[in-house]
């Protein structure tokens, strides 16, 4: 299989991963996201030398990756691409900050080695919780959850046609490539040459397609205001769900947790 | 039900794909739109649909075609595209299904029973769930009849509805055809298929019609179809009527 084929066939299986059915599945879209967006709030606030405290927030992707029968490594591997990105964003804080926090024998942990390990965990925590929440809800859904916090329709439907566009546009570039390949045999990828007229036709024939598909959304009765899935009432325990989170992060944000345990045991 | 009285387009202003275009189509009439690449076939649709704004005067059942007026025209005139794709753009057929009749403002009890209806006329019952990507050319090609029914519009446009089909899923598309009872424009190449569902035909050559009569009688006119770029629907050539 293909690169393309490839991302095409993992953008289908985030639909079906979406449309499982688990009790995470089954939380009310609103509750889902707001306990997400409450979750990456906490811990982008925890303090850049905070690395026990921020290490309990692990707890809460990993016990719903478990809940939601997704497996964390596909997670991982989903978001292989992202994820050294998001990690190279501290790379350069052990070479700016020397201050000595820790002293493991010979060895001293300087506060821009315990800052960068942070920044990645963070970076890497948000990716999981935002991960869990596109794995557990339809793209329809969500953007029904978006709506009822009165995001503005225009915001939405641009956030439900990109996510469907994406699938048409990797469509036209398949297309394109395999079109390419077969007029130039052996060669490896697209030669830079041909990169200008291979964007400018990209860009036409998406125009052309997105044309089209929007004519079709026209006649259909479109007029700016996508219709959404049909989001039940929040049951009790989709609040339960939410409130309990936003309380345990709280809790974990204010109270090193691994430090008050730690006492308990080393006076 | 639609009347075209004078009506003109041209993309560029310089060049008119329809010209001065004048016809009427009644109620419950299956009327096909032949001619050759560039006549003006799928023109003629797009402005009946408002996606194009031409000169002249449109009107569908007494309503003329104006801005004020395109919901209810659109409502009552559903539209298979060419290119299935481009009309299923929803994950799963269902979805797709029920677009357009929530965008009306149907409740969720008459869509669902629209839903079934058609699905269950059209024998389609197993793809109601499927995913659109996941489902064959012909099936693709169903399901999109499917989500115009389920609008249960008065009059059908098919831009080239046989296009790309084995002739298996084509004969399937030929009976759906003729069991809608909605009035009926068929664009479209395959003249054999508007022998089959058409009891009238426009010819249409650089935008101007040529002939608009009897599917019959002109379908098996050989000098008039040559002399506009066609030929005779296979079943009329015989052994000897072909030109090879």
């Amino acid at each position: 299989m293909d690169k393309l084929s490839q991302a095409q066939s993992e953008l289908r299986e985030m639909d079906a991963l979406a449309a499982a059915d688990s009790p995470v599945h089954r939380l009310h879209p609103l509750c889902k996201l707001l306990v997400t967006v409450c979750y990456i709030v906490t811990v982008v606030s925890f303090p850049k030398y905070d690395f026990s405290g921020l290490a309990v927030m692990v707890l809460y992707p990993v016990i719903l990756f478990q809940a939601a029968g997704i497996p964390v490594r596909l997670c991982f591997y989903r978001l292989r691409i992202v994820l050294p990105l998001v990690c190279a964003v501290g790379l350069v804080n052990p070479f700016l900050d020397h201050t000595p926090l820790l002293r493991l024998g010979n060895l001293v942990v300087t506060g821009g080695v315990v800052s960068m390990l942070t920044l990645m965990m963070k970076g890497i925590f948000s990716l999981m919780a935002s991960f869990l929440l596109i794995a557990t809800t339809p793209i329809d859904s969500l953007c029904a959850a978006l709506r009822k916090l009165h995001i503005p329709s225009i915001l939405v439907t641009l956030l439900l046609l990109t996510y469907r566009y994406i699938g048409v546009m990797i469509q036209e570039v398949a297309v394109m490539t395999e079109a390419y390949k077969l007029r130039a045999p052996g060669q490896k990828g697209i030669h830079i040459s041909a990169w200008g007229s291979f964007l400018g036709q990209l860009l036409l024939r998406s125009i052309d397609r997105a044309e089209e598909l929007y004519g079709s959304m026209l006649l259909r009765g479109f007029r700016g205001e996508f219709y959404y899935a049909d989001v039940p009432p929040c049951r009790m325990s989709g609040v339960l769900f939410t409130v309990g989170c936003a309380a345990a992060f709280l809790a974990a944000r204010l109270v090193n947790v691994p430090a008050l345990l730690g006492s308990l045991f080393v006076r | 039900m639609i009347e075209f009285q004078n009506v003109s387009f041209s993309y560029d202003g310089a060049h008119p794909v329809v010209e001065n275009l004048s016809f009427t189509i009644g109620k419950g009439e299956a009327v096909g739109l032949i001619g050759a690449n560039g006549a003006g076939k799928s023109t003629i649709m797009k402005l009946l649909l408002g996606l194009l704004n031409g000169q002249g005067q449109i009107s569908v059942d007494g309503i003329p075609l104006n801005k004020q007026n395109l919901p209810v025209i659109r409502q009552k005139i559903g539209f298979v595209l060419q290119d299935s794709d481009n009309q299923m753009f929803m994950p799963t057929v269902y979805e797709d299904m029920i677009f357009g009749p929530r965008n009306y403002g149907l409740s969720k009890e008459e869509t669902e029973r629209r839903v079934d209806a058609v699905l269950s006329r059209l024998g389609l019952q197993e793809l109601k769930y499927r995913h659109n990507h996941k489902i064959s050319g012909g099936e693709k090609r169903m399901a999109a009849i499917a989500t115009i029914l389920a609008m249960e519009p008065e009059a059908i446009l098919m831009d080239e509805p046989s296009t790309a089909l084995d002739p298996v899923n084509r004969r399937t598309v030929i009976n759906t055809i003729n069991d809608l009872p909605q009035t009926k424009l068929i664009a479209s190449h395959d003249l054999d298929m508007i022998l089959d569902t058409c009891q009238r035909v426009i010819l249409l050559s650089h935008g101007k019609i040529v002939a608009d009569g009897d599917a019959e009688t002109i379908l098996r006119d050989r000098e008039l179809l040559e002399a506009n770029r066609m030929e005779l629907p296979f079943c009329l050539q015989g052994w000897h009527g072909g030109s090879r």
